[in-house]
């Protein structure tokens, strides 16, 4: 047992042509799928820059340290800083609750987890208008006691949160299912405590997943448009993330400073990929040897 | 220390896994709990450990209450039917585990873990494989793991799951032999839950058997296997003919075939069942009376006996197995033979239909 590295399948040119598919059809694939790619997301993701630096280097810092700008990106890093820890903290209880324990609405609460992917986000944003904004059902109260939540920063953030909820504990609910819990029954019977348990069995057996989830529910956290729009107010300086700063650029005919803004959130989001490849990587260099026991704890 | 169960019950939904059950390990006895699957021991088991809490009954340990006490507060070791070791951790650092979450004020020191965990791991053999992960350990080694880490913490009780179930053949015996010297060595009371009848007679001081959640038989290896209580444990324990006749006053009566039965005394006939394992049959070529005339259909040498398949007018197909000696010159198909029972043992009906089928 522990003989090594498990037989990896060989790679196309190590196999015999015999093995292979016709080195056409192979190449119109590949084709087709870097012109697609590149049609829609490089070449774009190019415009992005090239109109960004159009006007050269010194306007591009101008557009980008403008104080608008700045706030913009403030407001954008506070409500994801505000959003994603929540939705952790969220997403690691759904997952207990729904992996370890049997309970009435099980079936229920895992489709409501989902009911952020499912409504527009538009949809998410008019509700909490409803909600808080002075014609809302508790908004008048709100006013009262002089909380502004509708177009202001807290708006932004329950939006935001909103709309990024079903990431950390999508992710994580399949991990906890798979791992059962007789790690934690074992960690019990030792004599450890719940929180003890928690850190030192639950959790490091379920961190790359909850990274993984952490950096999906960052980006769109980061990249949300439609929910915040309608609940922002578009007050610039104030109540302006970087999405809609940069609709705000653009429809000044600012094309310029628009992509300059919106090539921040670019880099933003290149930064959140790069992350996501590298934990998918320790993902995929952990998993083997974990399915591998998995597999040989089956009873004989 | 000793374990007591008192007249534990616990249901699941409508499925009664644990049935009103009583029974007593005394303290430094090496127990096991025997039955099919799903006969509630391993709720059982679980329920002694605090994993799961009865709907009735109560659990003593050392004499002291502890249906209460949650699985940490009760000092138990358990072993996991699939080990359940911490992945992500060492071999050494599983070991360490339960030394390692204790309250500050008794967790021994850096150097005592470390030396402790050295010693467990001495005693399970395994003390080269310290920086493995589970995943790099075969079954044997994973279930020695497993073992120290419970011992890790001084249970005064072990509770082990299936504890060979996911082992191959050979393993499977090495490892029993070695458990068994084990347990001589450090005297720890220790229940062990098992389907393997073979298993806890060559392991075990004593047996509970159960069946539906209830105990069948609770006794000595030696007296489950000669004295089945039921008709269930006699047949779980062994292969056996079962003969259908009457009894009244006393006498139960299977063709020619009579034997006392006590429980039923009354004159009135009772229908009853007859048991006879595959070794308590003589096979001559003479009606010496008390038996009955039955073909040979087949004889197949198997190492020291031979297996007869006879078939008797009355009683359909019997399966004997006679050493091979006498059997050889003698018996081959199509030979006519006298077959006697030595010993039967009688269930009355009621009680076989109630518990097992056919």
């Amino acid at each position: 047992m522990g003989a090594g590295a498990p037989a990896r399948p060989l790679r196309t040119h190590q196999r015999p042509a015999h093995l292979n598919e016709p080195r056409l059809v192979r190449w119109v694939l590949l084709a087709i799928a870097f012109a697609f790619l590149g049609l829609f997301l490089a070449v774009p993701l190019a415009a992005v820059f090239l109109e960004a630096f159009a006007k050269g280097w010194t306007a591009y810092v101008e557009a980008v340290r403008e104080p608008d700008a700045i706030s913009a990106l403030v407001l954008t890093l506070t409500a994801a800083a505000i959003a994603v820890p929540l939705n952790l903290v969220f997403g690691v209880a759904a997952g207990w609750a729904i992996a370890k324990f049997d309970f009435r609405g099980k079936n229920f609460l895992l489709t409501l987890i989902d009911l952020p992917f499912a409504v527009s986000p538009v949809i998410s944003g008019m509700v909490f208008v409803l909600l808080f904004g002075r014609q809302g059902w508790v908004g008048p109260w709100l006013i009262d006691h002089d909380w502004k939540v509708v177009f202001a920063v807290p708006g932004i953030v329950l939006a935001t949160i909103f709309v990024s909820f079903p990431f950390v504990a999508r992710e994580i609910i399949p991990v906890m299912q798979a791992m059962g819990n007789e790690e934690e029954e074992a960690a019990r019977v030792l004599g450890a405590s719940g929180l003890q348990t928690f850190f030192r069995v639950t959790l490091p057996n379920i961190k790359w997943g909850l990274l993984y989830g952490v950096i999906l529910c960052n980006a769109r956290a980061m990249g949300e448009f439609g929910a915040v729009s309608v609940v922002s107010g578009h007050i610039r300086g104030m109540t302006n993330t970087l999405p809609l700063h940069v609709e705000i650029l653009y429809n000044e005919y600012n094309f310029q400073a628009a992509f300059a803004v919106a090539s921040l959130l670019a880099c933003l989001a290149l930064v959140t990929l790069l992350l996501k490849t590298i934990v998918e990587r320790r993902v995929h260099a952990a998993s083997p040897a974990a399915l591998e026991a998995v597999g040989r704890e089956e009873p004989a | 220390m000793s374990i007591e169960v008192r007249d534990v019950s616990k249901a699941f939904g409508a499925f009664k896994a644990v049935d009103h059950v009583t029974f007593t390990v005394a303290s430094g006895e090496l127990f096991a709990l025997l039955g099919p699957s799903g006969c509630g021991k391993t709720t059982l088991l679980r329920i002694v450990a605090g994993l799961e809490t009865a709907d009735s009954g109560s659990v003593l340990l050392g004499g002291a209450d502890a249906t209460d006490q949650n699985a940490r507060e009760r000092g138990v070791g358990f072993v996991f039917q699939h080990y359940a070791l911490f992945r992500h951790m060492t071999v050494f650092e599983n070991v360490a585990f339960g030394l390692r979450v204790r309250p500050r004020e008794n967790r021994p020191s850096q150097t005592v873990i470390a030396k402790r965990v050295r010693d467990l791991l001495g005693l399970v053999q395994l003390d080269y494989l310290s920086d493995r992960y589970p995943s790099q350990l075969s079954g044997g080694q994973r279930q020695r793991v497993a073992l120290a880490r419970a011992l890790a913490v001084e249970p005064k009780v072990l509770l082990l799951d299936e504890p060979f179930g996911a082992l191959d053949a050979n393993v499977r015996r090495d490892l029993r032999k070695w458990l068994r010297r084990l347990h001589e060595e450090i005297k720890l009371t220790s229940v062990f839950v098992t389907h393997d009848q073979e298993e806890a007679f060559d392991l075990a001081d004593r047996v509970v058997i159960m069946n539906h959640g209830r105990v069948e038989q609770d006794g000595h290896p030696d007296v489950v296997q000669d004295q089945p209580a039921t008709p269930f444990v006699m047949n779980f324990v062994g292969t056996a003919h079962r003969f259908r006749g009457v009894a009244s006053n006393g006498q139960a009566r299977f063709g020619d075939v009579s034997v006392p039965a006590p429980a039923s005394s009354e004159p009135s006939e009772r229908p009853v069942s007859g048991y006879t394992r595959p070794y308590e049959f003589e096979v001559g070529t003479t009606e010496t009376g008390g038996g009955f005339w039955a073909l040979v259909d087949q004889a197949v040498p198997a190492g020291a006996l031979t297996r007869l398949t006879l078939t008797a007018e009355r009683f359909g197909t019997v399966n004997v197995e006679l050493p091979r000696a006498d059997a050889e010159p003698v018996y081959a198909a199509g030979a006519l033979v006298y077959v006697t029972p030595k010993r039967v043992r009688v269930f009355l009906e009621e009680e076989s239909l109630d518990r097992h089928s056919p």
